[in-house]
């Protein structure tokens, strides 16, 4: 009788610890892809993984955008081949502490130079002028931000861009909080809000995406200014120089052009010239 | 070292947690009625209902409740037009569709915690209710569920206490509750730690009580058998 | 018992039982093409949406990286957690106040915090006074809310679970002059360990969903999070949390079943000391958490 009951406990602690690394068993492909050793030869760059045209992981594993070309030059220049840079996914809430902990080295991902994160953060940059605007269905008539009153926005929570509209521009729009742009692009499209609103260089890239293709357009607002620059650790000035130079070479020998190219031309997104080093636009 | 509290005011911490309550109030009454139903579905005659509410029960439990709330707003509100009434507020209409949502799962818990309830019910209970004629729904009704309802409040203390700290799920689709608010702060102050700990002490002092209580009230209502 | 809460049906009533059968067999069916209609006319049944799931990317690139980090996070909160939350659990029934009380203080302290702050206070922690690296810190983060979280929960049932049993088994046991330890490992938690399986079971569950929180806001890259990037992609968001909720219930299914099979043999192999442990042994002591409440007797899956 003690065996049997010693015999059902050994059973099923064994099978707990044989589910336990049969699952185990997964473990070894599945971090190939975005974790490293992060050792000297390498270095670690924060993007974003699911915005079309700035950052995105790819089907194959690979990264695009214009905030991956531009990553990957600066990089270029600093010294690091494409095989030693370490794409890490860095979500907008994260962004400030990925840095202040040395999660990574630079952060280039739709990060917009304000006066609060540059009290935890340095920037280099900007390396582009983005605005803040709205995507909408082709066929609507919203041309205006006033013209959102009584309609419905959808936006990112704890976004500023959607706040920003409800305050100054359209007081009595009515606000849909989601986690993520992709899901305000579905419910534009399903028709449950009117108009989605952010920056205008990710808008571009969600309408120019495959499947949404000649369904929406931007309206064209400039309702704010985003200067988009990278971010660097609290205090490295010398990183901070050094990318910025990067970003002037990457200007004058027009790479910066054919990155706007290559990830804007098929949205049909009127960007704005290079913007001059550290002349942020308020 | 807490000034920065006072930046907030819309909501302020009190009023979020004020949603947080108000959250937890309507599904925890929601989802003892959908709960107590899918329980009676459970245990009923009919076979179809009796399948229904298994197949209800083991797949809403093993979704995670921030895959049914992104539903109720992404699919029900946007697909299926169900707007609950408020389809031109988005604040209302937010706040009751993570209502629906933690109902719709809640109920799950609750019914499993009624099951087990009535199967405490000594049998003989039952057949004498049978003999002395009365119907499945009257034994149910009259005699199994008031005696199942007192011996589960344990379990369904347990369940309210997880359905408390669930509501912070809500924040996913806007909900402006406590976690929402917490997500925020964080974003604007550098004080991660801080914050937290107020946001967990703010739990404690929900759940903590709760539990407490209905421990007692448990104990007080058992069935003495 | 729930047979006996009715007659065996006479012929009246059974055809009571096939009208009603075939109302809600109507109802749902209804329900069911209403669904499916409006899912067309709203375009989310269009194979273009579909279609990125039957190809090999999708899931190597996205679904397969994400479903194997919350298998990682979930089987190693299991691990730890089970040890640990028999080791709280034994410690709250200890004779002396001095180990009660500390272990009592902890558990009730744990499970009255969401898991996603546990998990936030982690990450922090992790950050500040240890040296794990970056890539490595979410999970770290993530194993180690699930594992303070669920342990307390888990201690909940195991003493739930000794106490549930016979007293006779500890007074013989001390009649045959066997110590508390080996009273309590040879004797009680054998016996235990079959009675609480389905409540255990049921917080497996709850650990297997709760992975799903670290994508929240540590950037754990599990089955959730992979799903954001990869509708960003293929823009279907909504066949996407089907997906992905498809493979939470499959997932879920099979750890239950397993239980499920593994109690029916532990239960046939000994003879029984009594019921299996239901949740309201459980929650007489105010333990579990949801999800406990979840398991009926002889109730699994």
């Amino acid at each position: 009788m003690k065996l049997r009951k010693v015999t059902a406990a050994a059973a099923a602690a064994l099978v707990l610890s044989l589910t336990a690394t049969a699952c185990g068993g997964d473990d070894n492909d599945s971090d190939s892809a975005d974790t490293g050793s992060g050792g000297g030869d390498k270095i670690k760059v924060g993007i974003k993984y699911d915005q079309p045209g700035l950052g995105l992981k790819e089907p194959d594993g690979s990264f695009s955008g214009f905030d991956v070309d531009v990553a990957t030059y600066v990089a270029g220049e600093l010294g690091y081949e494409p095989d030693q840079i370490e794409f890490i996914e860095t979500k907008s809430a994260d962004r400030e502490n990925a840095l202040a902990r040395g999660d990574v080295d630079f952060i280039a991902a739709t990060y917009s130079i304000t006066d609060e994160r540059k009290e935890k953060v340095d920037f280099a940059g900007p390396y582009l002028l983005a605005h803040q605007d709205l995507l909408v269905k082709s066929d609507s008539d919203i041309t205006e931000a006033t013209d959102l009153n009584g309609k419905k926005l959808c936006s990112v929570t704890g976004s500023t861009s959607a706040q920003n509209v409800k305050n100054d521009f359209a007081p009595k729009a009515q606000l849909k909080q989601v986690s993520t742009y992709s899901e305000c692009v579905a419910a534009l499209q399903s028709g449950a809000v009117d108009a989605l609103t952010t920056d205008d260089s990710i808008l571009a890239g969600f309408a120019a995406q495959e499947q949404y293709k000649g369904q929406f357009k931007l309206a064209g607002l400039k309702l704010s200014n985003e200067n988009y620059g990278i971010g660097v650790k609290k205090g490295d000035t010398e990183t901070v120089n050094k990318i910025n130079d990067a970003l002037e070479k990457m200007v004058s020998e027009k790479a910066w052009e054919k990155a706007v190219t290559d990830n804007f031309g098929p949205a049909d997104y009127k960007n704005e010239p290079a913007p001059k080093i550290g002349n942020i636009v308020q | 070292m807490f000034d920065f509290l006072s930046d907030y005011d819309d909501p302020s911490l009190l009023g979020a947690f004020w949603v947080t309550v108000q959250l937890t109030f309507f599904s925890a009454v929601g989802s003892l009625i959908w709960g107590t139903l899918l329980a009676a579905m459970r245990v009923s005659p009919v076979p179809l209902m009796r399948g229904f509410g298994t197949s209800y029960v083991n797949i809403v439990r093993n979704i995670p409740l921030t895959v049914i709330i992104v539903f109720t707003s992404l699919g029900l509100a946007d697909i299926f037009g169900m707007t609950m009434g408020a389809p031109d507020d988005f604040e209302a209409q937010g706040f009751r569709l993570a209502i629906l949502g933690l109902v719709a799962y809640t109920a799950a818990f609750v019914c499993e915690a009624l099951r087990s309830g009535i199967n405490t019910v000594p049998v003989g209970q039952a057949e004498a209710a049978r003999a002395i004629g009365l119907s499945f729904s009257q034994v149910l009704r009259l005699i199994v569920l008031p005696q199942a309802f007192r011996s589960v409040i344990g379990p369904l203390a347990n369940v309210l206490i997880a359905l408390t700290k669930n509501t912070t799920v809500a924040a996913t689709i806007g909900v402006a509750e406590a976690a929402l608010l917490m997500k925020e702060m964080i974003e604007n102050e550098a004080q991660t730690l801080l914050i937290g700990a107020i946001f967990a002490f703010g739990f404690v002092v929900l759940t903590l009580p709760t539990g407490l209580f209905l421990g007692w009230l448990s104990k007080r209502l058992a069935v003495k058998r | 018992m729930t047979s006996v809460l009715y007659d065996a049906p006479g012929p009246k009533a059974k055809r009571r039982n096939l009208l009603f059968s075939v109302v809600f067999f109507v109802l749902l069916a209804l329900l069911a093409w209403w669904i499916w209609q409006v899912m067309d006319d709203k375009g989310q049944l269009r194979w273009a949406l579909w279609e990125p799931f039957t190809q090999s990317e999708a899931w190597t690139t996205y679904l397969l990286p994400g479903l194997g980090d919350t298998l990682k996070a979930a089987a190693l909160a299991m691990i730890i957690a089970l040890p640990l939350g028999a080791f709280f659990g034994i410690s709250r029934m200890s004779d002396h106040r001095w180990v009660r009380m500390p272990a009592g203080a902890v558990v009730e302290f744990f499970r009255a915090i969401p898991v996603l702050l546990l998990m936030l206070f982690a990450n922090e922690f992790y950050a500040r006074y240890t040296d794990v690296s970056s890539a490595d810190r979410p999970l770290y983060a993530v194993v180690t809310g699930l594992v303070l979280y669920n342990a307390s929960v888990l201690a909940e049932i195991v003493r739930a679970g000794i106490l549930a049993l016979p007293k006779g088994q500890t007074e013989a046991a001390q009649a045959i002059g066997l110590r508390k330890g080996q009273t309590m490992t040879t004797i009680l938690l054998p016996q235990a360990v079959t009675a609480m399986l389905p409540a255990i079971v049921s917080q497996l569950v709850v650990i297997v969903k709760d992975t799903a929180l670290g994508g929240v806001m540590l950037g754990f890259t599990e089955l959730l999070n992979a799903r954001g990037t990869l509708a960003a992609n293929y823009a279907n968001v909504i066949p996407s949390f089907i997906v992905v909720a498809v493979i939470f219930i499959v997932l879920n299914f099979i750890l239950t079943s397993f239980a499920g099979w593994l109690e029916a043999r532990l239960r046939r192999s000994k003879r029984s000391t009594g019921a299996v442990l239901g949740a309201e042994d459980v929650d007489e002591l105010n333990a579990a958490e949801i999800g406990t409440p979840g398991t009926g007797k002889g109730d699994i899956v």
